[in-house]
């Protein structure tokens, strides 16, 4: 594999790492809310919560893809690009699994806290923002870890849908060269190196907002 | 006699099947130190929480310098602001220094610029002896500091009233007196209080009044010397000699 090629797939490197931030950073917006509303809110709107982590949990990337991108997408003429429907659907499906990161941690913050901020007479919604979240998102970065590292290799299934991210260039590669192997060598060691550089990046994280008495190690 | 602060009256709350108070009614007046005491589950924490509204009686009327606050059309958030509460296991705001717990009500609830406010904040902090522990993070705080710096959090909103939720329970021995100690000062500086506690020490010396609450009820309600020597109620006698045998009288 000479250095076009590997040129050419670190390019799509670049449309993965792209589409995993977007997918993140879309799953993060629309996760918090629905963890704070599965949380705090009424009941509808709990139970709604739970029907969409089931819907988006419950199903296979690929079908979900299937199921936007040829069908739901074409139906109501969303006329978007398959990195676009990717990002989409792949956002929405995160959204799923970081509320529920974010509701664990939520959940382990305990009720005084809330109490006492209601006591000095902030709202419900401040105290949410206010005291709860910044505990809550700092709890989460665990969790995240793991979500980064799943989106990740989970993009390689946007494939599929023709994106021109690591596994369909590689695979371009591979059919023109006759050699396979070198090719999604190359692949799986981006794939590698992506994992590391996030997951260590969000070690880091963790370690500069860490707050004295939380998320220690622990010597028992 | 001087004006009544705080009104309770007729106050009942259930939960399920269970009516943990039965019709409550006290007042509190101003500069005056109320200690309620009696037997766990007898709904001391309920009734506190009934008073600041974070848990609404089912009936009943609370009223605050005037301001009815069961009146639903009442700024219940405001209205809180004005009413500070201290908790057993104290409810820091764990992400944020002692300091910042002192400044958050000031900036985000009185609005008030962060200067002026941090100017308050320090003040409070030095209220309560934490003066030098502005930067520390409640979990790197003794218990006693903790609990002295929930109440400098609530002194900040310039409260009318200071509700104590058993504010000494969750203490070692000795670490109770610290926390005492600020206590009375806030006392005789003529703070107006409401304390649930087995302090019969503070009780005795501190309280203008004590009421002695069991299953829901008011059995009795007087002050101290009354209590202690001359009690109505058997039960009253009864109780206030067991908790005294085994809390000791710290806090005199």
């Amino acid at each position: 594999m000479g250095f076009e090629e590997l040129y050419y797939l670190l390019k799509g490197a670049l449309v993965t790492i792209e589409l995993v931030a977007g997918a993140l950073g879309l799953g993060l917006v629309i996760g918090i809310p629905m963890a704070v509303g599965q949380v705090y809110g009424n009941k509808p709107v709990s139970k709604a919560v739970s029907f969409y982590v089931w819907f988006f949990r419950g199903l296979p990337l690929l079908v979900l893809f299937f199921l936007f991108y040829f069908g739901l997408f074409t139906l109501i003429n969303l006329d978007l690009s398959a990195f676009a429907a990717a990002s989409l659907v792949m956002g929405m499906r995160s959204a799923a699994y970081q509320s529920q990161i974010l509701r664990g941690s939520i959940q382990s913050i305990g009720s005084g806290q809330m109490l006492a901020a209601r006591s000095i007479g902030m709202s419900k919604s401040r105290a949410i923002w206010h005291i709860i979240l910044p505990q809550a998102l700092r709890l989460s970065i665990p969790g995240w870890s793991s979500e980064y590292s799943g989106i990740l290799k989970d993009s390689a299934v946007a494939y599929a849908l023709g994106v021109m991210e690591i596994l369909t260039r590689a695979n371009f590669i591979s059919s023109r060269t006759y050699k396979p192997m070198p090719a999604f060598l190359a692949c799986a060691a981006i794939f590698l190196i992506l994992t590391y550089i996030g997951v260590k990046s969000l070690n880091l994280l963790e370690k500069k907002v860490r707050i004295p008495g939380y998320g220690e190690r622990r010597e028992i | 006699m001087s004006e009544t602060i705080l009104k309770v009256q007729d106050i009942h709350k259930s939960y399920g099947d269970l009516e943990v108070l039965k019709g409550i009614s006290f007042e509190v007046k101003q500069g005056e130190t109320k200690v309620i005491i009696g037997p766990s589950g007898t709904g001391k924490s309920t009734l506190l929480r009934c008073i600041n509204q974070l848990t609404p009686p089912d009936k009943g009327c609370i009223w605050l310098n005037g301001v009815e606050l069961t009146d639903h059309k009442v700024d219940i958030n405001k209205a809180r602001s004005s009413i500070g509460m201290v908790f057993q296991d104290f409810n820091l705001f764990a992400h944020l220094k002692a300091l910042d717990n002192v400044l958050i009500g000031l900036i985000k609830v009185k609005k008030m610029e962060k200067q002026k406010a941090t100017e308050l904040a320090v003040e409070e902090l030095r209220r309560v002896g934490l003066e030098d522990k502005a930067s520390s993070y409640p979990a790197e705080l003794s218990g006693g500091q903790q609990q002295r710096l929930s109440i400098a959090r609530a002194l900040a909103m310039n409260p009318k009233l200071i509700l104590f939720d058993e504010p000494t329970s969750a203490l070692d021995p000795e670490l109770i007196g610290e926390v005492l100690e600020v206590m009375i000062s806030l006392a005789r500086e003529g703070m107006t209080m409401l304390v649930v506690s087995h302090e019969m020490g503070f009780a005795r010396s501190v309280a203008n009044e004590i009421i002695f609450m069991e299953n829901g009820v008011i059995i009795e309600e007087g002050p101290p010397r009354q209590l202690f020597s001359r009690p109505k109620h058997k039960r009253t006698g009864e109780f206030l000699n067991k908790i005294t045998e085994l809390y000791g009288e710290s806090g005199k």
